[in-house]
């Protein structure tokens, strides 16, 4: 019994390396950068991104105002 | 500003947009990698040029019916800012496609694309819309000719890039249905993201668009109300 049980023990241990290696051989991990997020500085593309969109955002709603003003003054 | 929450909505989408796609997690796909991304920038593209076409060519029957010169300036525009849209949409496309199709692919398979040619082939008709425009002097009839090439245009675009691509062998996903908007195909994660985006950009391009219109219609006063 005690034979048994130490052999499914030691059976299951067999398996933990693999379980591991299945991780480092997830797909999700290998194909996108997961580091990206926090070490890769991604953020600063993020922000720059978000600049530049609300700059133009400010843009066309500066001109839409400039727009109405026109529309009013006739 | 007039009438403003569809383009506060519009700002609020596009910035989560921008966020969610750099940031938010994406399902892992074999050559694409993380260029999934792609889809809540480049895919939108070419919603806002096809909502924005289909506008065009309503306005335009709109105008053959009608003969107010009010409506040939909603197609002209709507189209302009489509076009706008689609050489943006092919561009991006065009980089996109350098760094995973030639991974895989001939420069033989990608030069044939059918997509590629198609989106080519409809842009080049809409460019040719813009330039019989430019070629018409008297106002009534640039805005009859053109309104009537506006719906044959629109009639080319929808095998150029809908039916054609899916007929042949294409690189491009879409052969198999709509994938972008088959609710069972498509990862939850990327809906979480893409359908804000599509309704954010397409908001964007109607509200540049409606800005030419308003700032049309100024200038064209005194004939409208004339």
């Amino acid at each position: 019994m005690v034979k048994k049980t130490i052999s499914i023990l030691a059976s299951l241990l067999c398996f933990i390396p693999v379980a591991v290696l299945a991780q480092v051989n997830d797909p999700q991990k290998q194909y996108t950068a997961f580091d990206m997020r926090s070490n890769g500085k991604i953020y600063v593309v993020v922000g720059v991104v978000l600049i530049i969109l609300v700059g133009l955002l400010l843009y066309v709603a500066r001109l839409d105002r400039k727009i109405t003003r026109l529309e009013k003054e006739k | 500003m007039r009438t403003s929450w569809w383009k506060i909505l519009c700002v609020v989408l596009l910035i989560y947009t921008v966020i969610g796609g750099f940031l938010f997690s994406v399902p892992a796909r074999e050559i694409l990698h993380e260029t999934i991304r792609n889809l809540y920038f480049h895919v939108c593209m070419w919603f806002v040029m096809m909502v924005l076409f289909t506008t065009s060519v309503v306005y335009s029957v709109k105008y053959l019916r009608s003969q107010r010169l009010r409506d040939d300036i909603y197609a002209v525009n709507f189209a302009t800012v489509g076009i706008l849209f689609g050489v943006l949409g092919y561009a991006t496309g065009t980089l996109w496609a350098s760094y995973t199709w030639t991974e895989f692919a001939s420069n033989t398979q990608i030069f044939t694309e059918p997509k590629l040619t198609g989106a080519a082939i409809a842009l080049l008709v809409y460019f040719a819309y813009l330039v019989l425009r430019g070629s018409i002097t008297d106002m009534d009839k640039k805005a009859k000719v053109s309104a009537v090439y506006n719906v044959f245009a629109y009639a080319v675009l929808f095998p150029a890039i809908w039916v054609l691509p899916r007929l042949l062998e294409s690189l491009h996903p879409g052969k198999e249905g709509n994938p972008a908007l088959n609710f069972k195909d498509s990862d939850a994660r990327l809906k979480m993201v893409f359908y804000p985006a599509i309704i954010g950009w397409i908001l964007l391009g109607v509200w540049i668009t409606s800005l030419k219109i308003r700032l049309d219609l100024i200038k064209e006063k005194s004939i409208l109300n004339g």
